[in-house]
C-alpha cells in the first residue's frame, strides 16, 4: 500500500507537470501577440512594456518563464500559486486570494448539485433496472435521453424563464452583494443551479445504474444468492446493488472533482461568483496567470480526487490489491 | 416401494422469443427416491439444466411457460406461493452450479456467504452461522477452515471454490442436492475429488443428488439411475448398468462412443463423434428429433415422435428400432468398440 501511494503520487505530479507545460504553451507562447503587451493594454509607453515583461519574467530564457510558473504547482504556504507570478493584470488581485474566495459559491455549487443527483439518478436507476420493461422504466429512459441530450445553458435559461420570470417560484440569477454563500443558499438561491447542474449527471447516473444493475443481475454469484432462498429484495439491495455500485462510486469522486475545478456554464448563465466563472471570464480578459491558475488548481484537485477514488476502490472491491 | 422424494410429470418449460417459442423441455417425468443418485446427461440444449433449474423454482413463471406438475415430498412446487417455495429452495433443496469461479459473490467473505443461507432459514446468531459455516468448510475437506472462513472467493482455487459451493448447499441439510455440471469447469484430477466428495456427503447427510452432465464419463461411477436427454425429452432412462452395458438409444451409443478411454491397448480408432449439431428447439425436427443425426434412421422416424417405452420394467427408451435391433447393434458397434 504505501509502496503504491509513492508510486500514484509520483505518476500524479507527473501529470501536474504535463498538464502545466500544456497550459504555459498554450496561453503564453501560443498566442501571436506578445504576453507583455496583452498585460499592460494597447495604449501605454514601450518602458511600460519592458517593465511588465520583466515583472513576468518574460525577457528571462524560456526555462526560466516555464518554472516561475511550474514553481505555483507545488503545494507549499509560501509556493503554491505564489503571488509575484499567479496575479491577475486584470483586476490586480493575486489568483490565489480570488480562487480562494470563490471556492465556497462553487464547493456550495458541486457539492449540492452530486447530493441531488445522487438522491435522483441512483434510485431511478434502481427502479428501472428491477422493473425493466415497465412504464415506469420507459418513462425513466425518456428522461434520462432528455437529460444527457439537453445543453446546460439551454436548461439553465428555460428554468430561469419559467421559474423565475413566469412563475416567480425561484430568485433570479446572481448573488447581491454582500449577501454570504450561506445566506445565498439559505434563500433558495442555489436551487435552480443545483437543478440544472445535477440534470445531466443525474440522467447519466440513472442510465449507469440501470445498465450496471441489470448485467450484474444476470451474474452467476445472483443465481446462487436466489438458489440460496433469499428473498428478491434481499438479492437485489444486497448482492445485486453491492457490487452494481462499486463503479459508480469511482465516477461520482471524479465528476465531484470536475466541478470544484469550476462548473463553468452554471456559474456563468445564474451569475454565481465561483471558480468556474472566474476561470471563464479570464481567458475573455486573456488574463494569462488567472487562466493558469485555474487550470493548475482545478488540474490539481482532479489528480488528488483521482487517488483517492482509486485508493477507496480497495476497500469497495476485495479483489483490487496494490502493490 | 419407497414414496419417491421427487415426481416430475410431464413438465414442459417453453421460453417465448423474439424468434418464436424455445421448447427447453418438452414432456418430461421421472421419479427420484430418497437418498437416490440420479444422473442427467445430454448436450448444451439438450434441456437437463432448465429442468432443474425449474425444479429449484429459479425459472419461474416470468420468464416461461411452464407446464406439468414438480411433486417434492408431497406438494406441487408449481403451484406453490413465492415465499412459501423460498422456504424450500436452500433449506430443502439446493442446487451446486457449473462454474465456481462466478457462482460465489466476489464481495463477500467465503464464510459470512454460507453463513447467510443458515441465517435465512434458521433463527441462529451470527456467532453461531459463523461457527456452523466454518464446520461446514471443514466438513468438505477445506483446510484451516476457520481463516479460510474469513477470505474472498478469489484467494480459494477453482476446486476449493467448489467445495465452498458444497458446504454452502448442504449447509442446511438439504434432502436434494443438484449439481449442475459440477466438475465441468475443473481440472481433471480435482474433477474426481469433487465427485468422490458428493459421493461420501451424500451417506453423511442422507441426501438425494441429481448430477447434471454432458458427460457420460463422469456419473459413470457415481450414479444409480441415469437418464439421457434429447432436444427437451428424455430419449432413454435405466439403472447404471442399462445404460453402459446394453443402452437402447443411438444417442447413447453417440455419448458413449465418444468417451475417451485411456485403458485400450489398441487405439488405433479415433474417437467417434456424434455427426451433426443439436437441433434448435424452435423448429424440432418431426419425427424423432434425434433423426436428422442417426446412423439408424428409417421412414417412420422422420414423421412419428417415439414414445419412451420400457423395455424391462425399468429401462426405457425412445426410439423405434425393435428391441432386438437395439441389443444387436448395441453389441456390434457399441460394445465391440468400446
Amino acid at each position: 500500500m504505501g509502496r503504491y501511494l509513492i508510486r500514484r503520487t509520483l505518476f500524479m505530479i507527473l501529470v501536474l507537470f504535463i498538464v502545466s507545460l500544456i497550459t504555459f504553451i498554450i496561453f503564453v507562447k501560443l498566442p501571436a501577440s506578445d504576453p507583455a503587451r496583452r498585460a499592460v493594454g494597447k495604449s501605454t509607453s514601450p518602458e511600460n512594456v519592458e517593465a511588465a515583461r520583466h515583472a513576468f519574467g518574460l525577457d528571462k530564457p524560456l526555462y526560466v518563464q516555464y518554472s516561475r510558473f511550474a514553481k505555483g504547482l507545488i503545494p507549499w504556504p509560501g509556493l503554491f500559486l505564489n503571488e509575484d507570478v499567479y496575479y491577475s493584470y486584470a483586476n490586480f488581485v493575486p489568483v490565489k486570494e480570488e480562487i480562494f474566495s470563490r471556492l465556497p459559491v462553487t464547493i456550495a455549487l458541486a457539492v449540492g448539485a452530486a447530493v441531488l443527483w445522487t438522491l435522483v439518478g441512483i434510485p431511478i436507476g434502481i427502479i428501472s433496472a428491477v422493473r425493466k420493461g415497465s412504464v415506469w422504466d420507459r418513462s425513466a429512459m425518456v428522461f434520462a435521453l432528455i437529460g444527457v441530450s439537453a445543453p446546460v445553458f439551454w436548461l439553465a435559461y428555460l428554468f430561469l424563464y419559467i421559474f423565475w420570470f413566469k412563475l416567480g417560484w425561484a430568485p433570479p440569477s446572481g448573488i447581491p452583494i454582500g449577501e454570504s454563500v450561506t445566506q445565498a443558499v439559505l434563500s433558495g438561491r442555489f436551487i435552480l443551479p443545483w437543478i440544472v447542474l445535477s440534470m445531466t449527471f443525474a440522467a447519466f447516473y440513472a442510465r449507469m445504474v440501470r445498465g450496471n444493475l441489470i448485467e450484474t443481475m444476470s451474474e452467476d454469484y445472483i443465481r446462487t444468492a436466489r438458489a440460496k432462498g433469499l428473498s428478491e429484495k434481499r438479492v437485489i439491495y444486497k448482492h445485486g446493488l453491492r457490487a452494481a455500485l462499486t463503479p459508480v462510486v469511482t465516477m461520482f469522486g471524479l465528476d465531484l472533482a470536475v466541478l470544484l475545478g469550476g462548473a463553468f456554464i452554471t456559474e456563468t448563465v445564474f451569475g454565481l461568483p465561483g471558480v468556474g466563472q472566474y476561470a471563464v471570464r479570464s481567458i475573455f480578459l486573456n488574463d494569462f496567470p488567472a487562466v493558469m491558475g485555474v487550470t493548475l488548481f482545478a488540474a490539481f484537485f482532479i489528480a488528488v480526487a483521482n487517488l483517492c477514488v482509486d485508493v477507496a476502490y480497495a476497500f469497495l472491491d476485495p479483489r483490487v490489491r496494490y502493490t | 416401494m419407497a414414496e419417491p422424494l421427487l415426481e416430475v410429470k410431464n413438465l414442459t418449460v417453453h421460453f417465448p422469443t423474439d424468434d418464436g417459442l424455445v421448447k427447453a423441455v418438452d414432456g418430461v417425468s421421472f421419479s427420484l427416491l430418497p437418498g437416490e443418485t440420479l444422473g442427467v446427461v445430454g448436450e448444451s440444449g439438450s434441456g437437463k439444466s432448465v429442468s432443474f433449474l425449474t425444479v429449484m423454482g429459479l425459472i419461474n413463471a416470468k420468464q416461461a411457460v411452464i407446464e406439468g406438475q414438480i411433486i417434492f415430498q408431497g406438494q406441487d412446487l408449481l403451484t406453490l406461493p413465492v415465499d412459501e417455495m423460498r422456504n424450500v429452495r436452500g433449506e430443502k433443496i439446493s442446487m451446486i452450479f457449473q462454474d465456481p469461479m462466478t457462482s460465489l459473490h466476489p464481495y463477500y467473505k467465503t464464510g459470512d456467504q454460507i453463513a447467510e443461507a443458515i441465517r435465512v432459514h434458521q433463527r441462529v446468531s451470527k456467532q453461531e452461522a459463523h461457527e456452523q459455516a466454518v464446520e461446514m468448510l471443514r466438513r468438505v475437506g477445506i483446510p484451516r477452515p476457520d481463516e479460510r472462513a474469513d477470505q474472498y472467493p478469489h484467494e480459494f482455487s477453482g476446486g476449493m471454490r467448489q467445495r465452498a459451493m458444497i458446504a454452502m448447499a448442504l449447509s442446511l441439510n438439504p434432502d436434494l442436492l443438484i449439481a449442475d455440471e459440477p466438475t465441468t469447469a475443473l481440472d481433471v484430477t480435482v474433477q474426481a475429488q469433487i465427485l468422490d466428495l458428493l459421493d461420501r456427503l451424500k451417506q453423511e447427510f442422507n441426501a438425494a443428488i441429481v448430477i447434471v452432465t454432458h458427460d457420460l464419463g463422469v456419473v459413470a461411477e457415481h450414479c444409480d439411475h441415469i437418464q439421457v436427454m434429447y432436444a427437451g425429452k428424455i430419449v432413454e432412462a435405466g439403472d447404471r448398468r442399462d445404460i453402459y452395458y446394453g443402452a437402447h438409444h443411438p444417442y447413447t451409443w453417440g455419448l458413449l462412443a465418444s468417451i475417451p478411454r485411456l485403458d485400450e491397448s489398441d487405439t488405433k480408432e479415433r474417437l467417434q463423434p456424434i455427426r451433426g449439431l443439436p437441433p434448435s428447439l424452435i423448429f424440432v425436427p418431426p419425427g424423432c428429433a434425434f433423426h436428422p443425426r442417426c446412423p439408424h434412421v428409417f421412414d417412420r422416424c422422420r414423421t412419428d415422435v417415439p414414445e419412451l417405452l420400457p423395455a424391462d420394467g425399468h429401462h426405457a427408451s425412445r426410439c423405434h428400432l425393435s428391441l432386438s435391433d437395439k441389443e444387436r447393434i448395441f453389441q456390434e458397434e457399441v460394445m465391440a468398440r468400446s
